[in-house]
């Protein structure tokens, strides 16, 4: 006999309490409050405040990495429990087929305004219906110290697995975009990866480890960036080392000629929020000018805003250390992180996997 | 033969006494182990845990490369750690037991321990600190001139085994410690007498004396070492991984319970080996 078992349903106990105690905690508060399903840049008081003040409610965040995790939360929750969702792009179909975000007024959301290439009409909306709108967007590639390597080198992808910076390297310990920077730095696309790929990618990735000092999560990596452990991130770019950039003005990153890897996040209204005035308001507000020139230079990383307006709220030094004249040049060289089905994401974290133990 | 009344009512009694502990055991033990060991042969197959009888995640633990090098790399890890940690920790708790004035004594083990006090975390990040190239122990190294290159102290094996045997270390002298203390100083008034000098006494007398406390040391250290996912992560730069890495793969990337759970037993089993083949030898040196 064969039984289904939702995965998330064994994660229940442990996160319904702290779902429990977060959304008890703001129902014995008076003021009107909203809950936001957000990632980590959210949470920049910077960011938040204004808009509390101005509509005097209280915004409850709730950090995840990993769409895998708010899916989980999600599930462990009543619906009306959680207000808005900010996800990454490339998983708003999966959520728009889950039946989670409610649509959102087209002519009430600054579409026109954002980088053409980071709109993602084709994942953020459905039967021309909109569920989403890209926020915020910026490059997997490669960061680096540019008192320490020679920034020409930095310019091509096979960085990464020369001999040249042996034991100077750092890889970002997530596989999916290092996969696909792996693939584009030997000439596959992202969209196009299937399992017949996998060989030669593991093959580059094997030898990416043997020169790598370490592979590591983004706060390791930008620590060992940061204190001369090692000179070169790979998979790393803007959101790893521009918010470091008043204190550590030798951190720099790049688009290398063969491109990189482009993610962006995304903003959505839950279908079943109780508050879906308040919660298409907050949208607003973080995909405004003011609420995006916030966001991206919020405490926890930065990168680009995708609302094209934003930088008239943004400084020339802001806008220089994030490369803002570049980014023509930079959205033509990049792509957008593999969607991979079951299979194919089992088979690439099987690969990264195996690259890990070597 | 029939029990009498009083040996009922006793019963009863032991009975009453056991219940907390048989239950509590039984709910927070047996229960969710039978569940894990249940979940073990279940399988994830998509984005579905499917809930049927197969071994195919023992299978492919023995089969796929990377994840068994995750329990041949604890294994290697853990036997490194528990001789070196055995080594170091043995002089130092002789030296407390035996040099250290008595009034001295419970001041020196918890200088030796108070590296405990610390938070396991922030214990193993400040190792990072110490032993990262431009980490303290480098800087002295290179400053003094005794070395030109900074030395590859992190983010390897190197690092993972000095911050467990730091912490191992403190854990095991107390244990020898306590069976050191216990020793009658008429053994080794015996043994000189009979004319064995001090080595001779350490080595025939003292030593075999000692051996339960470090065996029951060094099965916690091979317990807590094998166990163990923290100090690996932090300080063994992810360029090998250790079996609770593994596992931690599969819970926060996969969401795969089942292959988590078959890994988990795996481990459980070895820890049992271990237990046992330790029980065993104690056993032994009791007849």
């Amino acid at each position: 006999m064969r039984k289904t078992v939702s995965a998330a349903r064994m994660r229940r106990l442990l996160l319904v309490t702290a779902s429990a105690a977060l959304l008890s905690a703001s129902a014995a508060s008076a003021q009107e409050t909203l809950n936001a399903l957000v990632w980590c840049d959210h949470t920049d008081p910077g960011l938040i405040e204004p808009f509390e003040k101005a509509n005097d409610v209280k915004v409850n965040l709730k950090e995840y990495e990993g769409t895998g995790a708010a899916i989980s939360i999600i599930e462990q929750s009543r619906p009306g429990d959680w207000d808005v969702l900010v996800i990454d792009a490339v998983d708003v179909p999966r959520a728009i087929d889950m039946d989670i975000l409610g649509e959102m007024p087209a002519d009430q959301l600054p579409l026109a305004d954002l980088f053409p290439e980071v709109r993602m009409d084709e994942t953020t909306t459905k039967d021309g219906k909109v569920y989403a709108v890209t926020e915020k967007f910026g490059y997997n590639t490669i960061s680096f110290d540019k008192t320490k390597v020679d920034p020409a080198d930095m310019e091509d992808l096979s960085v990464a697995w020369s001999e040249k910076y042996k034991g100077r390297i750092a890889l970002y310990d997530y596989y999916l975009p290092m996969v696909g920077l792996t693939g584009v730095g030997i000439g596959k696309k992202t969209a196009d990866l299937t399992e017949a790929d996998l060989p030669e990618i593991k093959e580059k990735l094997f030898e990416m480890k043997k020169v790598s000092r370490q592979v590591s999560d983004v706060v390791a990596s930008q620590t060992a960036l940061a204190t001369g452990e090692v000179d070169i991130v790979i998979g790393g770019g803007e959101w790893l080392t521009a918010g470091l950039v008043a204190e550590k003005p030798n951190l720099d990153w790049t688009v290398p000629k063969q491109g990189a890897l482009r993610w962006a996040q995304s903003i959505g209204v839950f279908k079943d929020s109780e508050k879906r005035d308040l919660a298409l308001k907050f949208v607003q507000y973080i995909v405004s000018p003011e609420g995006q020139a916030r966001l991206a230079t919020s405490s926890c990383y930065w990168a680009m805003p995708a609302n094209a307006k934003a930088g008239e709220h943004l400084s020339d030094a802001q806008k220089a250390v994030l490369r803002w004249d570049r980014q023509p040049e930079y959205l033509k060289n990049t792509q957008l992180y593999p969607v991979a089905d079951a299979d194919l994401d089992a088979a690439m974290q099987d690969v990264w996997t195996e690259m890990l133990q070597q | 033969m029939t029990a009498t009344p009083l040996e009922r009512a006793e019963r009863r009694k032991a009975w009453a006494f056991a219940l907390p502990g048989l239950l509590w055991t039984g709910l927070f033990f047996l229960v969710p182990f039978a569940y894990m060991a249940m979940l073990s042969f279940w399988t994830r197959q998509g984005r579905e845990v499917v809930a049927t009888w197969t071994l195919d995640n023992y299978v492919a633990f023995f089969e796929k490369a990377h994840l068994f090098k995750g329990l041949v790399v604890s294994l290697e890890i853990t036997a490194a750690v528990t001789v070196i940690s055995v080594l170091l920790a043995y002089p130092l708790a002789w030296i407390i037991a035996e040099r250290v004035p008595k009034r001295w004594q419970r001041f020196a083990l918890i200088m030796a321990i108070l590296p405990f006090w610390t938070s396991y975390v922030v214990r193993s990040y400040s190792w990072l600190l110490v032993l990262s190239k431009g980490g303290v122990v480098n800087q002295a190294l290179l400053w003094t001139g005794l070395l030109s290159e900074p030395l590859e102290l992190s983010a390897n094996r190197t690092g993972t085994i000095i911050g467990f045997v730091h912490f191992f270390v403190m854990l095991l002298t107390l244990t020898i410690y306590a069976n050191l203390i216990q020793l009658s100083p008429n053994y080794r008034r015996a043994a000189a007498d009979l004319g064995a000098n001090a080595f001779q006494t350490f080595w025939h007398v003292v030593l075999p004396l000692t051996l339960p406390g470090i065996m029951v040391g060094a099965f916690l250290t091979f317990v807590l070492c094998i166990g163990d996912y923290i100090t690996p992560q932090i300080l063994g730069g992810n360029n090998e991984l250790v079996l609770p890495q593994v596992i931690m793969l599969q819970l926060g990337r996969r969401a795969d319970f089942p292959m988590a759970a078959a890994l988990s037993l795996v481990l459980m089993v070895v820890v049992t080996l271990a237990y046992v083949a330790c029980a065993r030898w104690l056993k032994m040196e009791r007849t």
